[in-house]
């Protein structure tokens, strides 16, 4: 039912893990919605330098935040500010009906872990 | 890469020497039983046949046995046939808040006919408690319809309780027995069972066969209205080669049953002791020993069920899980909720069902596979890292 894109990122997640000294950190979502996705990123000159995730969640969540990170690293604040849960969706090849709210988290989350590096500035 | 099958409580494969007894039904011996020529009377004779051999299996009578397309047409026709044919005399049901939702959506289309259903709560492994099960008896009390086995935690209800407490007020007693059948001992008559749904390919026969027992003198309306097949109450040219096919499954089940139960019982105890032997943060759910004999279903903290499954299928093994995002809903199973799991434990649940073909080897490989998966899903998992402290 998973594209082969999206079971490669389940199976072969970019990006996991955390950042120690990170310069903002987002955590959106709560079990009882299905899932938590945490993302840590690193910001040298308004440009992400760095992006880590940890998720909880089905492989839909796990491969959107994958590649949610890829489409994030080197990018400007604002532009990264600008990345829609449908240009991750489409970056996967597309993800079952029912499993579009489990991607919506990984937009979420890059603009928590911004916001988060905006108000520490 | 082969494949380890752990899902017997979905499905089973047909066992070959029944699937060899279904063939000549096809084509050599395929007349209509409702003929009158030797065609019809041998499909006919063969028909009876597997009635007797399924009533054998949960001491019935034959003429008590009656053939559907199913578990879930059984569930269906028991509750609405009785709640029709009973209409006058009331219009209260009771259930459980864990039944199939064979049983709780026929339960809630009878809801919107005016009749009103009572879900009785469950115990943190599943049990319902005979004393509200009496309490919640009035006298417009028509049907008490709880299940024998529960398919998704393996919980086995006090059934024999069940039976007496229904027979001492009057109220038919349903039970869906589709895990239960060939897994433990059903006795209807032991057991005070009005009505039985059971079905085929839970037990190495066809899909898409079962059967409703309907004790002698039990007033039911069918709900397949057309020809005089089984007595008038289910209409439809007879599935033949199912019903064959079921008869030989349920033949197979009686001569095998204690051998069965002792077996599944030991290679079942020995997946539940390797798991939390090797695993940390786990949860048994359902009864710790009245369970199906087959049935494991275990919760593993800080990950989610379908990202489990996925990663189980890569290294060829087949489970299936409570969690919503398996469900194609926002919730995760009624079951796990109703015994009292939080949505996060309700997500990392697992149940593996093991059958007759299931060996040795194959635990072992799980056992093998599993603690690299959920080491590695923690490992990607914000809730581990706040128990780890980050490790
Ligand atoms: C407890 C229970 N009841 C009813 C059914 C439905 O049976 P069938 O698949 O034959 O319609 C199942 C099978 O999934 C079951 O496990
Ligand atoms: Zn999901």
């Amino acid at each position: 039912m998973y594209s082969d894109k999206v079971m490669d990122h389940f199976t072969n997640p970019r990006n996991v893990g955390d950042i120690k000294d990170a310069d903002g950190i987002g955590e959106v979502g709560n079990a009882k919605c299905g899932d938590i996705m945490k993302m840590y990123i690193k910001v040298e000159d308004n440009i992400i330098k760095d992006i880590k995730f940890k998720t909880f969640g089905c492989g839909a969540a796990i491969a959107t935040s994958s590649i949610a990170t890829e489409m994030v690293i080197g990018k400007t604040i604002d532009e990264a500010l600008k990345i829609t849960n449908n240009a991750v969706v489409e970056a996967l090849g597309g993800l079952p009906h029912e499993k579009v709210h489990c991607s919506v988290l990984a937009e979420q989350a890059i603009k928590a872990a911004i916001d988060d590096y905006m108000a520490k500035k | 890469m082969e494949r380890k099958y752990f899902d017997y409580s979905a499905t089973t494969p047909v066992d070959s020497e029944v699937l060899n007894e279904m063939l000549p039904y096809f084509n050599n011996d395929f007349g209509n039983p409702s003929s009158v020529y030797s065609y019809g009377r041998d499909s006919k004779k063969a028909i009876e046949n597997a009635r007797y051999k399924i009533a054998k299996l949960i001491n019935a009578d034959a003429r008590e046995i009656f053939f559907t397309g199913g578990g879930t047409e059984s569930d269906n026709w028991a509750i609405k046939g009785i709640a029709i044919a009973l209409k006058n005399k009331g219009n209260h049901i009771i259930t459980s808040s864990i039944e199939h939702h064979a049983v709780l959506h026929s339960c809630k289309y009878l809801e919107k006919h005016g009749f009103r259903v009572t879900y009785l709560p469950v115990d943190k492994y599943g049990l319902i408690s005979l004393e509200d099960l009496k309490s919640e008896i009035n006298d417009r009390t028509i049907l008490i319809t709880i299940m024998f086995a529960n398919n998704e935690i393996g919980t086995i209800q006090p059934i024999k309780e069940i039976g007496k407490i229904a027979k001492e007020n009057n109220i038919y007693f349903h039970t869906d027995g589709v895990q239960a059948i060939g897994n433990t001992v059903i006795d209807v008559k032991d057991m005070n069972i009005d009505l039985l749904s059971i079905s085929a390919h839970k037990i190495y026969g066809p899909k898409g066969i079962g059967a409703l027992y309907i004790k002698k003198g039990i007033k039911i309306d069918p709900i397949i209205h057309g020809g005089a097949q089984e007595r008038k109450k289910r209409a439809g040219t007879e599935n033949v080669p199912g019903i064959v096919g079921f008869g030989k499954a349920a033949e197979i089940a009686y001569n095998n049953l204690d051998k069965n139960i002792q077996d599944l019982t030991n290679l079942r105890d020995k997946l539940i002791k390797g798991i939390f032997d090797n695993i940390d943060y786990v949860i048994l759910n359902g009864h710790p020993h009245n369970r199906l004999p087959g049935n494991v279903n275990i919760s593993f903290q800080f990950i989610e069920g379908e990202a489990l499954l996925l990663s189980l299928d890569m290294v060829g093994i087949c489970g299936s899980s409570g969690s919503a995002c398996t469900s194609g809903t926002l919730d995760p199973s009624h079951v796990l909720l109703a015994i009292g799991l939080s949505h996060e434990i309700a997500h990392g649940s697992l149940r593996l069902s093991i059958g007759k073909y299931t060996k040795e080897e194959d635990i072992d490989y799980l056992l093998q596979e599993l603690p690299k998966i959920i080491k590695r899903l923690r490992n990607m998992s914000p809730l581990y890292e706040k128990v780890k402290g980050g490790e």
